[in-house]
């Protein structure tokens, strides 16, 4: 078939899908929503849709990054504004169809946003949500919006065209196009991509491989799940333009077994490439010839690193080799390869059918395009968001994010999971780019962005992180294994109040051989969430040492709960509930009394007490 | 390759181009400290302490790593070097037990050799707490987890030099460990024990057990095992063999050794070795001196000699003595006792080789050498089971595949070990060999893969034999060796597309009827492809014996002279009549198998055996007693009471390999020198001095006050030795033919020109093996070696590791049969042909061909020589040790026996 054919197809699919003259209903069925209550929501919708004499279309659609507000589900219908409602619990169905769809009742009270035309009722258009408004969606361009699972979907919105126009030229042209993008590795190093392709197109060999990277393993990222989820096939089509550039025959999809979901999709996706004569052995009817494979992760967070993940793939123990020879020169199977993440390939078939100059548009100087973050920790709207680089953390934490719940101070910003560092308070109007973030101590990394707000302890966050990376270091490398373990030690030592004057130095100096003595990037990034927390919040840890104290009384050991006398109502509460029974008191003769020697510091009477009459000292 | 210079410190340095910043440091005289790096493994940058800073570079990159590069500006010793150098060093400090005092290691430990350089003098860092792991399960060594650095040398060793992978990295972070599969004791795991590991261990976390206190002086000599021929350096402290290590330079081992090798030489020292002569009195061996004993066998073997004859003696020589000994030894046969008949265990293992490949090409010989393996690009193995029989052989094959990129092609009846580094592995039936070959050569021929250039220029008789190979299609010898016909062709393709394609191959092919068939076969196909005179190609039998090789140049042989001189040419044995001043017999003697039969039959009345094991190694092992029994004189002359001196009516104690100066000729025709290490037990002598004195009492005067004197000797008689002498071979021995003191030897043979001339092709057809399983007898049982073991067990089953990794008595077989005949793992099966009975012990594997039995054959136990069969190959006379039939029963008994 030729790719205007397929596009006739693909387009007759999508306006059924698009027919405004039927009920249709969207369920956001992401790893996310279903985690929120989206199968129950489905099934409740797919039983009660009928019983409502409803001839609805229902559609699993993926994740549009609203996660605070999960599960999603869109409604439509002719006549009908198409309304994204949030937060609904299956018991929401029965009530909210009848009045959608009989009464006509958008339902405000549910409702997010109106998808298509105007503000309605107070709804909010979609892109002037607050969680919208700011955000750029290149790589989330189809998430939530398409079946992941129809090709036709994915091609209608101009998918594959990339790839069509990439066949049509020179591969040397396909790497000067993407060059010109300014398009930079999105994994978290910020290699530009195009270089890198030249590099591997470059080095001699008959035979070469592409690898997509989609071994996503910082806590709390989930940026290239919901994009292998909710559109695969922008990932395909990023490969075979890449493989296509670099003169690679195979390529592997090294995707984590953790993401279930993910793996079907692409399998289904890989399946239906071939199908469609968009990849296979003749790709378009131009002779280029490009298979995917999927290999699944064992679940070690090193083999995302490039190395390390070629020795997976290879069977082999998942660990670091030294670099050179690069992965372009040597990699899989001793053949030149070229290693991209998921978010990066995404973003290639739009520079490709939209042009280097479009893509380039967005961004700063040196960071162009966009960056996906996932939008975690005390923050009012958390979610998956993406952004033009150089927005400033400002914008992303008060705006998109909807600001601090509670009404507290934010104190940092952690991007770059546990390889990135923690941004304090004060350089919040930070530009969000890769020289920044290095500057300030921290990694762009895959995306992952944990606000953190007073009640967060720095020396707790840095001993967290250190925790992980020396559980996932592979520990082949001497400072990596050991110097995580030491200082997690000394973080260890500093939180329970045996902190000494010169650990802070000894911290520092750990540090530096671990960052400059590391084989591979998980270590040499390791001492990030320590160096970062010691240069913001120094006083921090000198207050944990040398005053015993944690002020966040987040460090248990460091903590004296007490009861304000004044506050205290003598309910009792307190010592029905305390598992050491060490609170002293008699119901409504005298203040309650915490005897501190039997205190185990668990913080259950500071939660149960109904007047706040527990104390933090 | 291209030099290039770099500044390291301010020192200039020249070096190659390829080599690593480290590599040039220290050729430079610069020393950089680290702890993972080991020149004979890949660059593995884990230690992290050679890093250095080098201008234009970000960080600091490990030297171990990074390649010097020209104009490279290096500097390994700044401030900040040191300062994350110390930092990593006392982190590994104190991940590290304060025993250094009783550790195994003390003084040779490298992590205390890096702290003291790095100046490390405090504590800083709090000690980690490990939890001990002690896997003492091997017996040879132990695993102690706590002195452990993680530079898995010991890992990259096993994987990369050895291509075994008992041991990995396992676990993460803190948890990360050496372990084995599912962390299960080291003895259950894959490991052959070769002890490589332990050798590479920079601390004490590997450490063999029986080294408790380090030797007082080391000594340089040959390996006695098998014909490798690798470099030992035997650690002696007192009369004591206490530590052996490889010798990290020699040619052939490079450092390297096997189980047996490293841990196998207990015999050594063994309380069972002899040590006064033995006369038979009243039907038992009693001790008596060695005038006595000398006057008995000299008056014996005279009045054997005046009776009936010179030729109703005979001698067998040994293929585990020097050179020198068994040059003396056949001079001895020959001069002294009058008669040709002397022979020795080369009949029994690569006769078809000497016959073959001298009818093919001019020479019985390794073609090429043992280093020139890794370069080849297909390698052709067929009945060697060299990761077994030739450890260190394997070595290479295997460095050729994963190092290099070398297609393999395993040819064998048996999954050998080496299947797992194959692109191919046929699985021929037993015997079949000429068939398949036949085939191959049939594919190669019809779809003009031959070299036709080289048949033209350097062969002869090729249209005879390409008329003979015209029926032999793949579908011809589909049906007759069970090797699928698209399987042949892939082969055929392989073998014949490589630039350099080497044969390697073993007993596999010359144990049988057809033995001289199937050399002549490969001799065929080398010379079809090319594939002969040029490094990393040829024909390359793998002879088994430590001096096999050397017993056959050194004429222990009944029809040669020294080096390959015939017997029956009558300007040879006049220039031999000349050199030894005696007339000798014109007439080819017995051969091995022969003696026996002639014995039996009552034709050969007296019998000296030096150093041979007749009872456990020839074929059909009852016929073999019956004849020994019927001699009326039999001399045995050895370092242990084996099953064949048990029979003698006078046993000379000789002396072991590690208390005798000489020389060995390994598989690749390397002359290399033996030396004493430690004295001889009690009266025992030294084997050359035992045969001077014996044929002097016989009228024939020997004389020498040294080996060395012999070598001369010898040199002067056998031309292809020509240039050897103990100064020449002294460090490292050269390779024959080395015709005079100026020639260096010769790597490989027959460039430019065959020994013979033109190569000569032979038409081969195929003939079925002597004895073919049938109702009677369904099993085909085939015999061979094991890693544990050697040869009749004489020395290797003296070490109590040995004999614990390797129990006695095993039997293979397939779990299908096994399961057809209701026998189950580890059942006593009592196993019977034509020829005797004996009961071993069941091991199911899918390693043996169904309807295919498999039996090593160093256990008395359940000999498997009383049931080979001795039908002879009728050229070479070699026995057919690879095909037998035989049927099997479950035994009552519950231990093996005969």
């Amino acid at each position: 078939m030729r790719f205007e054919q397929i596009q006739q197809k693909a387009a007759s699919a999508w306006s059924e899908f698009t027919d405004p003259g039927r009920p249709r209903i969207l369920v956001g069925t992401g790893t996310c929503g279903r985690a929120a209550g989206a199968g129950e929501v489905l099934q409740a919708i797919r039983s009660h849709a009928p019983q409502a004499g409803l001839e609805a279309r229902v559609y699993e659609v993926g994740c549009l990054g609203l996660c605070y507000a999960e599960p999603l589900v869109e409604l439509s219908g002719p006549g009908l504004p198409r309304v994204l409602y949030g937060g609904l619990a299956p018991e929401d169905v029965p009530g909210l169809l009848r009045d959608y769809y009989e009464h006509g009742d958008l339902r405000p009270d549910l409702a997010l946003a109106v998808m298509e035309g105007d503000s309605l009722e107070g709804i909010p258009t979609f892109k002037d949500h607050p969680m919208m408004a700011g955000q750029v969606r290149i790589v989330l361009r189809n998430c939530g919006l398409i079946d992941p699972g129809n090709i036709d979907h994915y091609i209608a919105r101009g998918g594959y065209a990339g790839l069509a126009r990439a066949l049509a030229m020179a591969p040397q042209q396909v790497i000067e196009e993407v060059k010109r993008s300014g398009l930079r590795g999105r994994g978290g190093a910020g290699f530009p991509t195009g270089r890198k392709w030249e590099f591997c197109r470059n080095s001699p060999g008959d035979r070469k491989y592409l690898i997509c990277n989609a071994d996503e393993g910082d806590p709390g990222a989930f940026m290239d799940r919901a994009v292998l989820e909710s559109d695969p096939h922008s990932v395909i089509e990023g490969m075979a333009i890449a493989a296509y550039a670099i003169g690679a025959g195979e390529g592997y999809v090294y995707v984590r077994a953790e993401y279930p979901l993910a793996v079907q999709r692409l399998q289904e996706a890989v399946r239906k490439a071939n199908e469609y004569g968009l990849t296979g052995d003749d790709a378009l009817g131009s002779g280029f010839r490009f298979h995917v494979r999927l290999k699944q992760g064992a679940g070690a967070f090193v083999c995302g690193e490039e190395t390390a993940l070629l020795a997976s793939l290879e069977g082999k123990r998942g660990m670091p080799r030294p670099r050179p020879p690069f992965p372009a020169q040597k990699g899989l199977y001793g053949r030149p390869t070229n290693i991209n993440n998921v978010e990066t390939l995404a973003n290639v078939p739009v520079i490709l059918s939209r042009g280097s100059g479009w893509f380039a548009a967005h961004g700063t100087e040196a960071s162009r395009g966009t960056k996906t973050f996932a939008l975690a920790g005390k923050i009012v709207r958390t979610g998956l968001i993406e952004v033009p680089l150089g927005i400033s953390l400002q914008k992303i934490v008060f705006g998109i994010g909807g600001g601090i719940p509670e009404e507290k101070r934010i104190k940092a910003v952690q991007t770059g999971g546990p390889s990135g560092g923690c941004i304090p308070a004060e350089l919040l109007r930070m530009p969000v780019d890769y020289e920044r973030l290095t500057e300030a101590g921290s990694i762009m990394g895959s995306g992952g962005m944990v606000v953190m707000d007073e009640d967060t302890c720095m020396v707790d966050i840095a001993r967290y992180f250190v925790e992980f990376t020396q559980s996932e270091s592979c520990g082949k490398c001497a400072p990596c294994r050991l110097g995580t373990k030491h200082m997690f030690g000394i973080l260890t030592r500093i939180s329970s109040g045996e902190g000494r004057p010169q650990d802070i130095e000894l911290l520092e100096e750990i540090a530096e051989a671990v960052k400059l003595g590391s084989l591979c990037g998980l270590g040499q990034t390791a001492p990030n969430p320590v160096l970062t927390t010691i240069r913001y919040f120094r006083e921090e840890y000198e207050t944990h040492i040398h005053d015993k104290k944690c002020l966040s009384g987040v460090c248990k050991q460091l903590v004296t709960f007490q009861v304000n006398e004044q506050k205290c109502k003598m309910c009792n509460v307190c010592k029905e509930n305390c598992p050491a029974n060490t609170i002293e008191g008699e119901r409504k003769k005298t203040p309650y009394k915490i005897v501190q020697s039997g205190c185990t510091k668990c913080g259950i009477c500071f939660d149960a007490c109904p007047f706040g009459a527990i104390e933090v000292v | 390759m291209a030099q290039i210079t770099l500044t390291i410190d301010a020192v200039g340095a020249t070096v190659p181009e390829g080599t690593s910043v480290l590599e040039a440091a220290l050729s430079a005289g610069i020393y950089i400290p680290t702890l993972c790096y080991d020149k004979d493994l890949e660059p593995y940058g884990a230690c992290r302490i050679c890093i250095v800073e080098i201008e234009g570079m970000d960080g600091l990159p490990t030297s171990c790593t990074t390649r010097a590069a020209d104009g490279m500006v290096v500097r390994t010793d700044t401030e900040r070097v040191n300062r994350v150098r110390r930092t990593i060093c006392e982190m590994l400090i104190a991940d590290h037990p304060a025993d250094c005092l009783t550790c195994p290691a003390n003084q040779s430990c490298e992590l205390q050799q890096v702290a003291s350089h790095l100046g490390i003098m405090q504590q800083r860092l709090e000690p980690l707490e490990r939890e001990h792991v002690l896997d003492e399960s091997n017996p040879f060594f132990k695993l102690d987890l706590s002195t452990c650095i993680l530079c898995a040398r010991c890992v990259r060793a096993c994987n990369e030099l050895r291509g075994v992978g008992a041991i990995e990295l396992v676990g993460r972070g803190y948890e990360c460990h050496v372990g084995t599969f599912l962390d299960g004791p080291m003895v259950e795991s894959v490991c052959e024990s070769c002890g490589e590991c332990v050798d590479r261990c920079p601390t004490g976390a590997l450490s063999a057990k029986a080294e408790r206190l380090p030797p007082t002086r080391e000594v340089k000599t040959t390996c006695v095992y098998c014909g490798c021929g690798c470099g030992l350096v035997l650690g002696v402290r007192g009369n004591r063999i206490v530590r052996v290590r490889g010798e990290a330079a020699h040619p052939v081992n490079r450092g390297s050794l096997c189980v047996k090798g490293r841990f196998g030489l207990d015999f050594v020292g063994s309380a069972d070795r002899l040590t006064a002569p033995l006369i038979r009195r009243d039907g038992e061996l009693q001790e008596a001196g060695w005038e006595e004993a000398l006057e008995l066998v000299a008056g014996r073997l005279s009045e054997i000699k005046a009776e009936h004859g010179p030729d109703a003696l005979a001698g067998l020589s040994s293929a585990k003595c020097t050179n020198e000994e068994n040059y003396l030894f056949q001079k001895f046969v020959r001069a002294a006792l009058g008669t040709n008949n002397v022979d020795h265990c080369a009949r029994l293992c690569h006769a078809s080789t000497v016959v073959g490949l001298a009818r093919a090409f001019g020479s019985g010989a390794m073609t090429n050498s043992l280093g020139e393996i890794e370069h080849a690009d297909c390698i052709l193995v067929t009945g060697s089971n060299t990761t077994e029989a030739h450890p260190i052989i394997a070595l290479r094959i295997i460095a050729a595949v994963e190092r290099h990129g070398a297609r393999l092609i395993v040819a064998d009846p048996r999954r050998i070990d080496l299947v797992r580094f194959a692109d191919l592995h046929l699985r021929q039936r037993s015997g079949t060999d000429v068939a398949l070959f036949n085939a191959m050569m049939n594919v190669i021929l019809g779809e003009g893969l031959a070299d036709e250039k080289f048949i033209a220029s350097r062969t002869e008789g090729f249209e005879q034999f390409r008329r003979a190979l015209e029926e032999c299609t793949p579908e011809w010898a589909e049906p007759i060796t069970g090797v699928p016909a698209g399987e042949i062709r892939a082969a055929a393709r392989t073998y014949a597309g490589a630039e350099r394609a080497s044969i390697i191959y073993s007993m596999g092919i010359t144990q049988h009827t057809t033995g001289t068939d199937n050399v002549l076969s490969l001799a065929n196909l080398a010379m079809l492809t090319g594939n002969v005179g040029r490094p990393s190609t040829g024909v390359n039998p793998l002879r088994g014996q430590n001096n096999v090789q050397g017993a056959c140049d050194l004429g222990a042989l009944p029809d040669v002279y020294p080096g390959y001189q015939k017997v029956d040419d009558a300007g040879v044995r006049r220039s031999f009549e000349q050199a030894w001043g005696v007339p000798l017999p014109a007439e080819p003697g017995l051969t091995v198998v022969e003696m026996t039969n002639a014995a039996a039959e009552g034709l050969l009345k007296g019998l000296y055996v030096m150093g041979e094991n007749p009872m456990l190694s020839d074929p059909n092992v009852n016929h073999v007693r019956e004849a020994l029994e019927k001699l009326d004189f039999l001399c045995v002359q050895d370092i242990f009471l084996t099953e064949t001196a048990r029979l003698a009516d006078v046993v000379l104690p000789g002396v072991s390999f590690a208390e005798k100066d000489g020389t060995f000729t390994n598989t690749e025709r390397r002359v290399q020198r033996v030396r004493a290490a430690v004295d001889s037990p009690g009266e025992a002598r030294q084997d050359w001095a035992i045969i001077c004195e014996v044929a002097s009492r016989l009228g024939y005067p020997m004389h020498y006050d040294h080996p060395s004197q012999i070598m001369d000797e010898m040199a002067s008689v056998t031309p292809i030795y020509g240039g050897m002498s103990f100064e020449r071979v002294d460090e490292v021995g050269p390779q024959w033919p080395c015709p005079d003191a100026e020639h260096p030897g010769t790597v490989y043979l027959h460039e430019g020109e065959f020994k013979r001339g033109r190569g000569k092709f032979h038409p081969v057809r195929f003939r079925e093996a002597a004895e073919l399983p049938d109702e009677e007898y369904p099993f085909l049982l085939t015999t061979g070696r094991c890693l544990y073991h050697f040869h009749t067990g004489t020395l290797s089953r003296r070490s109590a590791g040995l004999e614990e990794l390797s129990p006695p008595a095993p039997f293979e077989i397939h779990p299908e049969d096994a399961a057809a005949e209701g026998i189950s793992e580890g059942q006593i099966v009592q196993i019977t042909s034509r020829r005797g009975t004996v009961r071993a012990r069941a091991v199911l594997t899918e390693r043996s061909r169904p309807g295919m039995i498999f039996m090593p054959f160093h256990f008395r136990e359940a000999a498997a020589n009383l049931l080979t069969n001795d039908a002879l190959d009728p050229v070479a006379k070699i026995p057919e040790y690879k095909v037998c039939a035989v049927r099997l029963k479950k035994a009552h008994e519950s231990s093996p026996g005969c």
